[in-house]
């Protein structure tokens, strides 16, 4: 096989996790080369290493590009050599024109002068090859994601790419788009280009992948075929895929619970959530769901599912708008329209983004304890400074947030602990039903273990738990039931027993 | 009048350990503006042959700087919010005239001219605020179209002209003194019992909060650096006022002042409303998630700016005992500078009150001092500047160090 790129043995540490461990992946010239794995499985981590994100000597391994060993320091040494990323997030500027964005970096200019003409003819010759039919000098903020996308491929193609890298390129197209999309890969083969395609979507790598490496848990677990020798298309075993995506020891990963499950207590109905910057657009539809005394339940997806958004929807309309729907607690309507409402109705919510949402970072863990409910440690309106003391200490005790004192600024903790001040911060608001996004996100194993006791805990007490986490396993783990989320609507509903990682992800898959 | 409860959030540190030297320098970042007072203080009093410290110049002082002080409370509350103010200053001018037209052409007793003229703040600040707060305009921007309007409608108000004398009532707002309840003549014993009064009631606060942090096994100061720090404050507070009293006693401005800087200590360190303020400044999307009511405080922050760079004006008036239509101009980049030097971050969330004071009182007593010996207005605005530039550089270095 005449390969044009070889990453050998790559492992990537961050305090406290290992990302990448001795993952080693051979990319062939003029193929597609489809990347599968669950969120938070590496994915992204091993693209940033090809392509300089993380600089050379930041992880152990070696790079063999184009039969050579290269060290790339930057994401610019990358470039040079034809390797080009398209992130999931598209780095366009909207108030540049198409042309000023793909030469954004590389101007076609004679000492700092540009050449508007020259740059507009080249500009149109690479969306002709794209197949966008628009105006080189339209502002790209006019466009919709679909052609952006084709945008950031003309600007790879500007830097003569060989090796183009496409994270989730489909995530957020309509199925039109997608098709075109995939189209054009193709066509790229025919002219000697080879991509890297990181997806979900089975369908659409079984359509278009040569061959598919799945990845897990920051290994590569196997690599399929997606041809047979005399170069024909052969259909993949998606349970096979699916399978190597999620199969992994679950043993002794989540303590032990015995649900006592009482009455109902949150009920939300119907509830329906239109998107805040496109007026057309419903980005929740039509979800219903329950949780009771001393439930568990778990929301599944991938990124983008919408489970972040109906959580923020319902937490005093913090996303989201033309609102609609009914939300009860022990069969009363509750009044939900702002974050204080629905507190004092006896909600919390725990953010995915602790850093930029749940945390007054340059303060201290005692200021972030008590932060959503300070009437507890107040008296008409000052501040009972022994009492929030106590207050804290508590919450540190109880927590095991491990800091010398409550005075400790929260921006010099770690993830767990981070992750402790904001579950504190909520349990001294004393809520009936928590809803926790992503918890256990970006923190190591042992912290995510003691996370898992207190949500048990919590559950004991007789809480409601609404759990919403892109690891599967954690969530059957976990959970007594599991909603099934994708597109901004329920795809189905699975009682712990009868659920699987397998069923959950062909629910998404299939949906 | 100097650090007595800033002890929230100042044990970042613990164990800092060792002596007064090895805690002084993790704290540099709290304490080095007080000790840069402290030396300019001094460096002035050296240069000026004593003339700095002087009965009638140390009562200029704080008259000359009572409006930038009571501003620059106000403007700390607007910056830790994460905003900023520029239109103090035409709405000190705004206001000084609303009272002179009261006053003087309307002949409204001075009893009714001042609540009218605090709420014509409070108004202002509110026409300003709601778009800031609920309509997401930037207060750059809303409050640099108020610093025009406010000016505009000042020349307006006044006709172009300078509008007074004011009644005497009204000129006891800045020129009165607290009268001597002993004796007739000097010095005035009332003043110096109240300086006294005022540095016992400090030492005392500063023992208590020690003593509970103490209890809590959470001091990491040092005995002999609380004894000496409150030492020193306490004697430069009697010293002050014996100052003061051997001349006329405390100006009515400088008790509104003390006032005024106690309320606002104790609203940022001990309300609920001071600590949403903080919150809502260092993160606002997180503030908000918490079921803080953010609009709403950043509204009420530029209110109660409002009302203070009013009371403001009505001092300043009172002090020139004339509304002009030039009053207040570049007092907003003053009061902003004071703030600043006095440890508040630009980004919001972070500063104290007792920084701004002190903040303050570096400004004004560099303009008295430079003015004294003689240095030109434009040398003096140079080194403003890179006094201003120098302490923000001071402090984003200790930050950085602190990690």
């Amino acid at each position: 096989m005449d390969a044009i790129l070889e990453m050998r043995g790559i492992t990537k540490s961050f305090p406290g996790v290992k990302a990448l461990d001795n993952v080693s992946l051979t990319v062939a010239r003029g193929e597609i080369h489809a990347l599968c794995g669950e969120n938070g499985a590496g994915k992204s981590t091993l693209m940033k290493v090809l392509s300089g994100v993380y600089p050379h000597g930041s992880f152990d391994g070696e790079l063999v590009y184009e039969g050579e060993p290269v060290a790339f320091g930057g994401i610019t040494d990358s470039e040079k050599r034809g390797i080009i990323i398209i992130h999931q997030e598209l780095a366009l500027v909207p108030e540049l024109s198409i042309a000023e964005n793909i030469f954004l970096g590389n101007e076609v200019a004679a000492c700092g002068v540009i050449d508007w003409p020259e740059t507009n003819a080249r500009a149109e010759a690479l969306l002709a090859k794209v197949g966008l039919r628009e105006r080189a000098a339209a502002p790209v903020g006019g466009l919709g994601v679909g052609k952006q996308q084709l945008v950031e491929i003309a600007k790879a193609l500007s830097k003569e790419v060989r090796l183009l890298i496409l994270d989730e390129p489909t995530a957020a197209l309509q199925e039109a788009d997608s098709e075109k999309l995939l189209d054009l890969l193709m066509e790229f083969r025919a002219q000697g280009i080879t991509s890297i395609l990181i997806s979900h979507k089975l369908n659409e790598i079984s359509r278009v992948a040569d061959r598919i490496t799945v990845i897990r848990d920051g290994t590569a677990v196997s690599t399929i075929d997606g041809r047979d020798a005399s170069g024909a298309h052969i259909p993949v075993e998606e349970a096979r895929i699916v399978r190597d995506m999620v199969g992994r020891d679950m043993a002794h990963r989540y303590p032990e619970r015995t649900p006592k499950i009482g009455r109902t207590l949150l009920e939300v109905s119907n509830w329906s959530v239109g998107h805040p910057t496109d007026p057309d657009r419903e980005a929740i539809r039509d979800v219903s769901f329950t949780v009771a005394e001393g439930e568990v339940v778990g929301i599944a997806g991938l990124m983008g599912a919408g489970r972040t958004e109906l959580a923020m929807s319902l937490f005093g309309r913090s996303w989201g708008r033309d609102i609609r729907g009914e939300a009860r607690l022990k069969g009363e309507p509750i009044d939900v329209s702002t974050v204080r409402r629905a507190v004092d109705a006896g909600l919390a919510y725990v953010t995915e983004d602790r850093k930029a949402l749940g945390l007054v970072l340059d303060d201290t863990i005692l200021r972030n304890v008590t932060l959503a409910h300070l009437e507890g440690v107040s008296e008409r309106g000052v501040i009972d400074g022994t009492r929030e003391r106590q207050v804290a200490e508590k919450y540190r005790e109880a927590l095991g947030i491990r800091t010398p004192s409550v005075f400790q600024k929260t921006v010099n903790l770690s993830g767990g602990n981070q992750q402790k001040v904001v579950l504190g911060k909520w349990l001294f608001a004393d809520p009936q039903v928590l809803i926790l996004d992503e918890p256990t996100r970006g923190i190591d194993v042992g912290a995510k273990f003691e996370i898992y006791n207190i949500v048990n805990e919590l559950a004991g007490q007789g809480r409601g738990i609404v759990m919403i986490s892109s690891e599967m396993p954690e969530l059957l783990g976990m959970c007594d039931r599991i909603y099934v989320m994708n597109e901004g609507a329920f795809a189905g509903e699975l009682a712990a027993h009868e659920a699987s990682q397998e069923k959950i992800m062909s629910m998404i898959v299939r949906a | 009048m100097t650090s007595t409860t800033d002890n929230e959030g100042g044990g970042g540190k613990p164990g800092g350990g060792g002596g007064i030297g090895a805690f002084l320098k993790g704290h540099l970042r709290e304490y080095g503006m007080l000790l840069a007072l402290f030396a300019i203080m001094l460096f002035f009093q050296v240069v000026t042959d004593g003339t700095l410290m002087r009965p009638v110049n140390l009562t200029n002082l704080f008259l000359q700087n009572s409006y930038i002080i009571i501003m620059a409370l106000g403007m700390l509350l607007v910056i830790v919010a994460g905003h900023i103010d520029l239109s103090v200053g035409s709405v000190v001018a705004f206001v000084g005239g609303l009272a002179a037209v009261m006053s003087v052409h309307w002949g409204w007793p001075t009893w009714m001219v001042v609540p009218v003229c605090l709420i014509a703040g409070i108004v202002i600040g509110a026409a300003q605020g709601y778009w800031i707060a609920y309509w997401k305009i930037p207060s750059f921007i809303v409050t640099l179209a108020g610093m025009l309007v406010f000016r505009g409608l000042t020349l307006w108000l006044l006709e172009g002209q300078s509008v007074g004398p004011f009644p005497p009532s009204f000129q006891q707002l800045s020129t009165g003194f607290v009268g001597d309840v002993f004796t007739e003549g000097r010095p005035n014993w009332t003043a110096a019992l109240l300086g006294a009064a005022g540095a016992a009631a400090i030492v005392w606060m500063a023992a208590r909060a020690r003593g509970r942090r103490v209890r809590y096994g959470i001091e990491d100061e040092p005995l002999g650096f609380f004894l000496a720090k409150n030492g020193l404050v306490a004697a430069a507070i009697v010293y002050v006022a014996w100052l003061l009293a051997t001349y006329r006693g405390l100006p009515n401005v400088l008790m509104t002042m003390a006032v005024l800087i106690c309320a606002y200590t104790f609203l940022m360190n001990s309300t609920v409303v001071g600590r949403r303020i903080y919150a809502v400044g260092g993160n606002y999307k997180a503030a908000k998630l918490s079921g803080i009511n953010a609009e709403r405080l950043t509204f009420l922050t530029f209110c109660n700016m409002g009302m203070l760079a009013a009371l403001a004006g009505l001092i300043f008036a009172a002090r020139l005992n004339t509304a002009t239509p030039k009053a207040g101009v570049s007092f907003e980049l003053d009061v902003i500078a004071a703030v600043f030097i006095g440890g508040a971050s630009m980004s919001g969330g972070v500063g104290k009150i007792i920084g701004a004071v002190v903040g303050a009182f570096i400004m004004g007593v560099m303009n008295n001092g430079m003015s004294l010996l003689g240095v030109g207005i434009d040398y003096q605005q140079v080194i403003k500047g890179l006094v201003l530039l120098s302490a923000v550089i001071f402090d984003v270095y200790n930050r950085n160090k602190a990690g």
